[in-house]
């Protein structure tokens, strides 16, 4: 059956999506569907409204005072923007990755085994099997395993982005929602976090944010264009890059503006 | 003048300003510590003062600051890390905040003599403690307060905001991000304010005078009890303190060697504080650890 085909497929749908600051509109009827096990980038020009609704998928947005959502987010069969859905149970299934590797002042290996323990695993065998896993899982292990009770504040850049993307692992989510993973790293680094994006793509529904068309083109199976708090155009990344239906889409890409 | 001879003279007067604090810190260090470390010996540091005679120590003194400033870090460092919590991390910005904070600032600009005036009347009259350790504990608390809650606030303000929003998005919940996360990031400024603070509790005298009193009632160190009258533990005996004390015998002390054991004193109130700092520093990087760590 088709319909069943698709809602099997379909890991997170936003139904006529709104979302206010205030009085600001910041994103405007948005409905998106985000298939499992692939990478879809949200581009556009600053201030579209594309972090914003990266915010609304694990409601992070909640915590800016004077924010208001309307329509429906579904991650399943639950419509997440629901009050009834408590938004730190959701974080735990929706993990997010920021732009800057905020490493908390702690050794390496309780950057990972944090998350897992404040949810009661105390089980020391077990975190660190849960540790050794997840830095391997972000192509880490081998850089780190002599280090693990040093501070993760002596990391590279990348490799503390790529902890982080580790301690966002450590606490199982399903979906991985991105804000411009790389946009602080140099292109080493930048290079090494993409390539853990795509490995990661096999267990894991990727969002990602990102300025840069490049990485877009290169790691996403669909990408959505925001301009001005609206979806302008979505579809396979292919085709977005190649055959925009929108003048605007096409522009940006090319970098006329933005 | 050009740009660079600008940079060379504020670069120099930079130097000289910083050459000329210097100078009268070591020599406000140096001559408490010339005049009073050879005064210093076991006996003096052990011994209960004498009235009349000479050769009086300064024992129960320092143990009376000691135990002053931890009953005051008891009481206060609790209610100061959850005010500091509350304005950094709950409190809206509108007028009654704003009142608070300026009523904070009010406090911490209050002559400490108006503080042991108020703890005078309330805890000492009012509250029924008399002149007592436990007055005077609460006397410093309330005069300490206002420093402790204003460098919480700013430890915890400090924390920047994408720690917080890393710990919300692996799932913690607000106040498990501020107590696994914020708090042992914020530790290092918090353990600065609580040295700061601790500083004003061992020098202050003017607070205790009419709080915890200007006499220390003959104790037996070798009783532990806390609810004994001659126990050092016991919060209800006054106690005066070594700044207190120091206080007292330049302007009334009777003993033939009083200038010696006031510099006596004051060397010894100075290491004190040194090595109260040390070590409060040396628990701070342990519970850090601890915090952070398994």
């Amino acid at each position: 059956m088709k319909v069943a085909e698709t809602r099997r497929q379909t890991v997170i749908q936003t139904e006529s999506l709104q979302f206010f600051y205030d009085s600001y509109h910041a994103l405007k009827n948005i409905n998106l569907k985000f298939e499992e096990q692939k990478i879809t980038a949200l581009i556009g020009p600053s201030g579209c409204g594309k972090s914003t609704f990266l915010r609304t998928i694990n409601r992070m947005n909640d915590l800016i005072p004077g924010v208001r959502t309307e329509g429906a987010i579904w991650i399943g069969d639950e419509n997440i923007t629901d009050t009834s859905i408590d938004p730190v149970e959701l974080r735990k299934k929706v993990g997010m990755v920021f732009q800057h590797a905020s490493v908390f002042p702690f050794s390496i290996y309780e950057n990972i085994a944090y998350g897992p323990r404040i949810h009661g695993e105390n089980n020391k065998t077990v975190l660190d099997n849960i540790v050794e896993e997840n830095l391997r899982s972000a192509a880490l292990w081998d850089e780190v395993k002599d280090q693990l009770h040093q501070s993760a504040t002596g990391l590279s850049g990348g490799q503390q982005q790529r902890l982080t993307i580790a301690r966002t692992l450590a606490t199982k989510p399903s979906i991985l929602l991105m804000d411009e993973p790389t946009s602080a790293l140099d292109p080493i680094s930048t290079a090494k976090v993409e390539e853990l994006i795509q490995t990661l793509k096999a267990q894991y529904t990727i969002v990602i944010v990102t300025h840069n068309m490049q990485q877009a083109a290169r790691i996403s199976d669909f990408t959505a264009f925001f301009l001005n708090g609206e979806v302008k155009e979505y579809g396979q990344t292919d085709k977005i890059f190649n055959e925009p239906v929108f003048s605007e889409t096409k522009d940006y890409i090319a970098g006329k503006f933005g | 003048m050009s740009a660079k001879s600008t940079d060379r003279l504020a670069t120099a007067g930079l130097y000289v300003i910083v050459g000329m604090i210097i100078t009268v810190l070591a020599g406000l260090l140096g001559f408490v510590f010339v005049q009073g470390i050879p005064q210093l010996s076991w006996q003096f540091i052990t011994s209960p003062p004498q009235v009349f005679k000479e050769g009086g120590g300064v024992g129960p003194q320092l143990f009376n600051s000691f135990y002053l400033l931890v009953l005051t870090l008891i009481i206060s460092i609790p209610i100061a890390i959850g005010a500091g919590i509350y304005l950094a991390e709950y409190a809206k910005d509108n007028w009654f905040i704003r009142c608070i904070r300026v009523l904070i600032e009010v406090l911490s600009s209050l002559p400490s003599i108006v503080v042991g005036l108020f703890g005078f009347l309330f805890f000492v009259l009012y509250m029924g403690w008399g002149f007592s350790i436990i007055s005077g504990a609460f006397a410093l608390s309330v005069f300490n307060l206002p420093l402790l809650v204003r460098v919480v606030e700013q430890s915890i303000s400090n924390v920047p905001k994408s720690q917080r929003e890393a710990g919300w998005a692996l799932g913690f919940s607000k106040w498990e991000t501020i107590t696994t996360i914020i708090l042992p990031a914020a530790l290092p400024g918090i353990v600065t304010g609580v040295i700061l603070a601790s500083g004003r509790v061992f020098g202050e005298a003017a607070a205790l005078i009419y709080t915890a009193g200007m006499s220390t009632p003959i104790i037996d160190f070798t009783n532990w009890n806390p609810l004994s009258p001659t126990s050092p533990l016991n919060p209800f005996r006054p106690a005066e303190t070594m700044a207190v004390h120091i206080w007292k015998i330049n302007g009334e002390g009777i003993m033939p060697d009083a200038s010696a054991i006031s510099d006596g004193a004051a060397a010894l109130l100075i290491i004190s504080i040194l090595f109260f700092n040390f070590t409060s520093r040396l628990i701070g990087n342990v519970l850090f650890k601890k915090m952070s760590a398994n």
